[in-house]
């Protein structure tokens, strides 16, 4: 018997100068950067405040850092493919091999949809809807910490594959036939599935754990139709999850069964129905768009809102247009492959469906133009990301109405034009909301705002780089060109390559900016620093707290009296001004105890995942055993939260100035 | 006028909303996000249902469900997983009532039904593999072994489950935690009776007339 199964020291890469270059600087990165820590002695702090952490603030940050370095590597496989691209003309081969190009755009798709854009969503909500609730934590902490180290097991496994073995090379759907055992015998389907299925639990549980918050602990006073829209848009999208990733889970179970045991569900021979497997990657696949999407849409509700200094115009029609789309989303998922052979009726059915779902987002688009119409507009970079996106969207929102008719899109299916249009809905519509984001809230949860400046370089940037490097894929599309293209013989499609190459410097030096941005906001601080709590005049609860927040959010449960709570409680303030504010009276909070319990059993699940990919079956078995344990061990602790006394609060409160504290 | 001492003025407590009331008590909320999740474990369900649905007729020349099913076996399975569900409601009111010996002997109850039914099911696959009809022979047994199977494998998780519970109630007594887990114990192995339920008419019944 083999004790290491599949794995032996051939499956480490030497002969490839570039992978070998790549994951030789990833290793001496975490290793400079854990030395560091560990030098300094950074890791009992390191490991009491935040690997062990069940402080929904504190796991957002960390969902938002571990995106925010994948957003990195996802990149650099960007910057890869386009520098191919624009080389590999006429009889040029380019420098990247085809099984290396490959697995670079599977990568590239896997990690960008799964690795960045979800876990950046995911941290907002982590951070965000809590506070805007008025609450101290969400429904399950300790399950949230769970969810965030799954999610981060699954990160460490995708870039595992860098290193030893190899990753899929069946692009980031791994649509059967190919990915099946017979025409991908390798690992690197199996690193693509076990990754995602590891991580997918996690991201099941903070669907669960996000909709049992909203919906059962808000402030006392906050009726749904007193919620931020930012909540709105998170249950909306929480609601999405748990509706559809069951559906991907049971749909990878069947391709690992086909992988694993020789099961029929996909295969070509026995009966198997490969086009069940598109069908079902589908049905999770286009609610996905938008559980990335909605809550991006939240934010740029709460940016508008708060830099024109008017309510939200139309909070209603915003509340049902996002109901809608979460459940006309679910109705859309054939026009993602009308060339499958369904009959004219079928496809023109899910062609109209699909259209439809620009309704409400036109409803979204018109409420945000409305909300800025008249009010008085500070024009901050959240402002900038939220016009930006504006205009970007909806252009790339027309090309899909367009692929959304069959014959049209059975002349671009799988072309370049196809890559362009979702790179032009979800960029805009996903990442420049997660910066727009990432600037509004910094200051929150750090105490000091970004450099606006460096902030709106980088926008610039961004904007400029994104249009240079998508609208020449359109036209190369309509000329012919398929996606994931190694080299080709069409000389005349090159200029447009190397045009696209160009804009992802841009973007590049977009990155730049940003990076420039934090290292800078970091050194400034004390200028930048926000003593209110309220650096924007914002609208919604969380500004009521200090920045950062203390642990426990609000020494006391906010009550709500209409929309845009804290809004109204400032207006308030200035009717009551001169009274004397009422005395506190600080009782005990309990906070849910820290507890490891999450990164013990992410440890076990990459131990797991990892031996089940190299068929190391016992070691698979231990692990299962030791994620078994670490429940236990969970489920007999004697302390499950720690109490904060009346004293520390007021204590917090008088350092902070709080009106009323003793 | 102004809208904000307009709020002020009116009585807090006068009439509350459902919805306005605060956060709910813990119970509540776990229960909650339980149901949640057997929401969630339903959708995976439906997906294996869907597949089996799909492949139901592809038997690639190999033997079809008419001539695999025991419809006796499959009736004393459900016999004993519906009786099961009603001795772990008995053990549900026996931790109301905070009764340890009656919660110990209906949960031992439900284990040994539990256990019965899975034996049962191993038994079924077992003949069926002997006779050639495994999971690898066509696209429909594939299908078959994965739902039924996926049921069979939570049906073993629930059996872990309980014990580990048995262990918490004699270690740590009735104490809300462990009330709560219990709580969840119970809606877990009722919704197992629930699929069982579809898994019994879809694949078994149906499935057996294709």
């Amino acid at each position: 018997m083999n004790l290491l199964g599949k794995l032996t020291w051939s499956a480490i890469p030497f002969d490839q100068p570039i992978i070998m270059g790549a994951s030789g600087g990833m290793i001496l990165g975490i290793a400079s950067v854990v030395g560091w820590v560990a030098l300094k002695g950074y890791v009992p702090y390191l490991w009491r405040e935040w690997l062990t952490s069940v402080d929904h603030k504190r796991i957002g940050v960390m969902y938002i850092v571990l995106a925010l370095l994948m957003l990195l590597r996802g990149f650099s496989d960007a910057v890869m493919m386009r520098a191919q691209q624009a080389v590999a003309a006429g009889g040029a081969q380019g420098y990247l091999p085809p099984e290396h190009f490959d697995q670079i755009f599977s990568a590239h798709g896997t990690i960008m949809i799964f690795f960045v854009a979800m876990p950046l969503v995911i941290g907002l909500m982590n951070f965000v809807v809590p506070l805007q609730l008025g609450i101290r934590d969400v429904a399950f902490p300790t399950l949230n910490s769970i969810s965030l180290w799954l999610t981060a097991s699954g990160i460490l496994l995708i870039n595992i594959s860098l290193f030893v073995g190899e990753f899929a090379r069946t692009g980031w759907v791994a649509y059967p036939p190919l990915s099946g055992l017979q025409f991908s015998p390798g690992v690197g389907v199996d690193y693509y599935l076990w990754s995602l299925q590891i991580s997918g639990v996690g991201t099941l549980l903070t669907g669960i754990n996000f909709v049992t918050t909203i919906l059962k602990t808000r402030a006392p006073g906050m009726g749904y139709m007193r919620m931020p829209v930012f909540c709105w848009t998170a249950l909306a999208s929480n609601l999405m999850i748990i509706a559809v990733f069951p559906i991907l889970t049971a749909t990878f179970a069947m391709l690992l069964l086909d992988r694993y045991l020789g099961f029929h569900f996909f295969t070509v021979d026995a009966g198997g129905n490969a086009m069940m497997y598109v069908n079902l990657f589908w049905m999770w696949g286009h609610p996905e768009v938008y559980i990335l999407v909605l809550p991006a849409f939240g934010v740029f509700s709460e940016v508008s809102a708060t830099f024109s200094g008017k309510p939200l115009f139309g909070y209603r029609s915003m509340v049902a247009a996002t109901m809608v789309i979460c459940v006309l989303s679910c109705m859309v998922w054939l026009h993602h492959f009308f060339t499958m052979g369904a009959s004219a009726n079928v496809n023109a059915v899910f062609g109209i469906a699909s259209m439809i779902i620009g309704v409400p987002t036109g409803v979204k688009i018109f409420n945000w133009l409305f909300t800025m119409y008249g009010g008085r507009l500070r024009f901050t970079v959240p402002v900038l990301w939220t016009i930006g996106f504006m205009v970007t969207f909806v252009l790339g929102g027309l090309t899909g109405v367009l692929l959304a008719v069959p014959p049209v899109d059975w002349q671009v299916h799988n072309s370049l034009f196809l890559v362009a249009h979702f790179h032009h809905v979800i960029i805009p519509g996903v990442i420049f909301g997660v910066f727009a984001g990432y600037m509004y809230w910094f200051p929150k949860a750090f105490g000091f705002k970004l450099d606006e400046s460096w902030g709106r370089r980088a926008f610039w940037c961004w904007f400029i780089g994104f249009h240079l490097a998508f609208m020449p894929l359109y036209v190369v599309g309509l000329m012919g060109m398929t996606r994931r293209l190694q080299h080709y013989d069409v000389v005349s499609w090159q200029p447009w390559l190397i045009a696209a190459a160009a804009g992802t410097a841009i973007i590049f030096a977009g990155v730049v900016c940003q990076i420039v941005q934090f290292v800078v906001s970091i050194r400034h601080r004390e200028e930048l620093r926000d003593v209110t709590g309220d650096p924007w005049n914002g609208r919604t609860l969380e500004w009521s707290t200090t920045s950062p927040p203390p642990a426990w959010n609000f020494a006391f449960l906010p009550h709500v009296t209409g929309r845009d709570a804290y809004w109204s409680k400032k207006a308030l303030a200035r009717v009551t001004q001169g009274q004397p504010p009422e005395a506190r009276e600080y009782k005990p909070i309990e906070v849910p105890k820290n507890t490891p319990t999450g990164f013990v059993n992410a440890f076990f699940a990459v131990v797991t995942g990892f031996a089940l990919i190299w068929h190391i079956w016992w070691m698979a078995a231990l692990g299962l055993v030791g994620a078994f344990v670490t429940f236990l061990a969970f489920a007999f602790r004697e302390r499950e939260e720690d109490e904060i006394s009346a004293e520390t609060l007021a204590q917090f409160d008088r350092a902070h100035a709080v009106e009323g504290a003793p | 006028m102004n809208v904000a001492v307009a709020i002020h003025d009116v009585k807090q407590d006068a009439f509350v909303p459902a919805s306005e009331a605060g956060p709910a008590p813990k119970r509540i909320v776990v229960g909650f996000g339980f149901w949640i999740f057997l929401l969630s474990d339903i959708v995976m369900f439906s997906v294996l249902f869907a597949a089996y649905a799909v492949l139901a007729r592809a038997t690639a020349g190999g033997p079809t469900g008419a001539q695999l099913f025991n419809q006796v076996n499959v009736a004393i399975q459900t016999a004993f997983l519906l009786v099961s569900s009603y001795t772990c409601g008995m053990m549900s009111l026996a931790i109301s009532t905070r009764q340890r010996l009656n919660t110990y002997t209906f949960a031992f109850i439900t284990f040994v039904l539990g256990a019965a039914f899975l034996y049962l099911e191993v038994h079924e696959f077992a003949s069926m593999i002997a006779r050639g009809a495994g999971p690898q022979r066509s696209a429909f047994l594939s299908a078959f072994f994965t739902v039924v199977g996926c049921h069979g494998l939570h049906v073993t998780a629930g059996l872990l489950w309980l014990v580990v519970m048995m262990a918490q109630v004699a270690i740590k007594g009735f104490r809300p935690a462990v009330d709560r887990r219990l709580l969840c114990f119970a809606l877990f192995w009722h919704a197992l009776d629930i699929i069982w339920v579809w898994l019994f008419t879809a694949v078994y019944l149906i499935g057996a007339r294709l």
